[in-house]
Formats: C-alpha cells, sequence, structure tokens
C-alpha cells in the first residue's frame, strides 16, 4: 500500500507541532450508491496513534463524521529536532498503515 | 445503529486478534485502555454519547476551552474545527456535533507532554451544536458553539 500518511512537525520554542494528512475515504456507512439505490459500507478510521520515543504523546479514537481525507493537527512538548516520530492508524476492517518522519 | 452480521464477525474477529497480541506482550496495557469504545460512537445522541464515553454526562461549562469553527459551513463534508484547552491536567478532548445521525465525531487522549490543542476537519449532516468535552483532573468541561450549514447554497 503506498503511504497514506503525510506527516511534518516542526519544532517552535520547546513546542513540537505536529501536522498530518491521511488519505483515506472514511466512508459513513449512510451514503447511498445512486445506480444501485445501495449504502456503501462504512470504511472509516477508528484509531490514530502518534508516538515519540516509544511514548503515546497522542491516540485519537475516529467515528464516521471525520471528514475525507482527514487532516489533523496537535502540540506536544518535550521533543527536539531530529527525533523520530510515529504515527500510524487503523480503520475499521482492520486496515492499518504507518509511518516515521523526522521531527524538524 | 444496525449492526449487520457481517460486521459484528469481523468486530468480534478484531477483538480476537487484539487478545492474541495482549497474551503476546506485544501491546502494552495502556494501548488496551484505548479500545475503540463502540457504544460511544454508536450513541444517538450528545447525552448518552458523553456517558457512554466517560460514565456520566454532567459537564461544566467552561470559559478555557476555545472552539475555532466557522459560524457558516458553506460545506457540510469539510468543516475545520480547532480546540484549544487552556484547562491544567487536559487528558483528551472530544468533538460532538449534536444533530449528526451519531453524535460523537472523535475523541483525542492526550499523553504525556501533549498539549491541549488538537485541530481537525469534521462532517456535519445539517446545522448542528457543536460541543466539545474536556477531561482533566477526572472532572469533565464543555463548551458550545453552533455552526450553520449551507449544502448547496450560496454562502449566506
Amino acid at each position: 500500500m503506498a503511504k497514506s500518511i503525510k506527516v511534518r512537525a516542526k519544532v517552535k520554542g520547546g513546542t513540537t507541532v505536529v501536522k498530518a494528512l491521511i488519505s483515506h475515504a472514511m466512508e459513513t456507512g449512510l451514503r447511498k450508491n445512486k445506480k444501485t439505490g445501495k449504502k456503501f459500507p462504512a470504511h472509516f478510521i477508528q484509531e490514530v496513534t502518534c508516538s515519540h520515543n516509544g511514548n503515546d504523546v497522542m491516540t485519537a479514537d475516529w467515528g464516521t463524521a471525520i471528514s475525507k481525507n482527514p487532516y489533523l493537527s496537535f502540540k506536544f512538548s518535550g521533543a527536539k529536532s531530529g527525533d523520530t516520530l510515529k504515527m500510524s492508524w487503523v480503520d475499521n476492517k482492520g486496515e492499518s498503515d504507518s509511518v516515521e518522519a523526522k521531527i524538524k | 445503529m444496525n449492526t449487520n452480521r457481517r460486521s459484528f464477525i469481523k468486530s468480534s474477529a478484531a477483538v480476537g486478534a487484539f487478545g492474541v497480541a495482549v497474551s503476546a506482550g506485544l501491546i502494552t496495557p495502556r494501548a488496551v485502555m484505548a479500545a475503540w469504545p463502540k457504544a460511544a460512537f454508536a450513541a444517538t445522541d450528545v447525552d448518552s454519547a458523553v456517558k457512554s464515553a466517560f460514565g456520566e454526562s454532567a459537564t461544566t461549562t467552561s470559559a478555557d476551552i476555545k472552539l475555532k469553527a466557522p459560524e457558516i459551513a458553506e460545506n457540510g463534508a469539510v468543516v475545520p474545527i480547532t480546540v484549544t484547552s487552556n484547562i491544567a491536567g487536559t487528558e483528551s478532548i472530544s468533538m460532538l456535533i449534536s444533530n449528526n445521525p451519531t453524535p460523537l465525531t472523535a475523541t483525542f487522549n492526550l499523553g504525556k507532554g501533549a498539549e491541549g490543542f488538537v485541530s481537525t476537519r469534521v462532517k456535519m449532516s445539517k446545522t448542528s451544536d457543536l460541543v466539545v468535552v474536556v477531561k482533566a483532573n477526572g472532572k469533565l468541561y464543555s463548551a458550545k458553539k453552533e455552526v450553520k450549514v449551507t449544502i448547496g447554497g450560496c454562502g449566506g
């Protein structure tokens, strides 16, 4: 699977700002296929984890109401430039992806 | 919410795999605690979603939670929301949209070092209150803002 996560992290004044874009359909299970009248099955990210030096700085539980191709941003302290940040997601079909990025 | 047989089988299989991973010591207990709260996400009103997620539905309105969301969202499929919590010891930030079929949108559990700030984009089915619940020091705080959604409109 092609990498689905784009993540940028930057330290400024001791605070690391993390910005991420994940490409995912985020299907709610409520949208109908106009041709067949059937609903598209739900397919959405349930958990996003972001860790720095083995410490989970942020874990998110998501529902279906997060927009398609989700954007996510958060801040944390305690990281320095050059550290590695790891981000991963798992969806309701058990698919997952993870990526590592250097903090700038 | 309808839980059809297939997704039920899938979710139970996922739980099984999770259990195996736990017993094999692959996942730390903290990760187990963060198992996806299915009942909370299936709840159809704000109060029961909050109750299911946190065990209680009573929240204190707090001015220390700053919500940044558009007054009028032209496209309900992409509504940018930024939450800043200035409450000391913020543990988690949850977003709920009261008029969505299932209000609970996301819960961000903040770990060590994380600041009370999250930003994301959500879907809104229609004009609705955005409710943010912040858990700090074992207490629940909330803030609310109405977002008007004009789908296919002239942008107000």
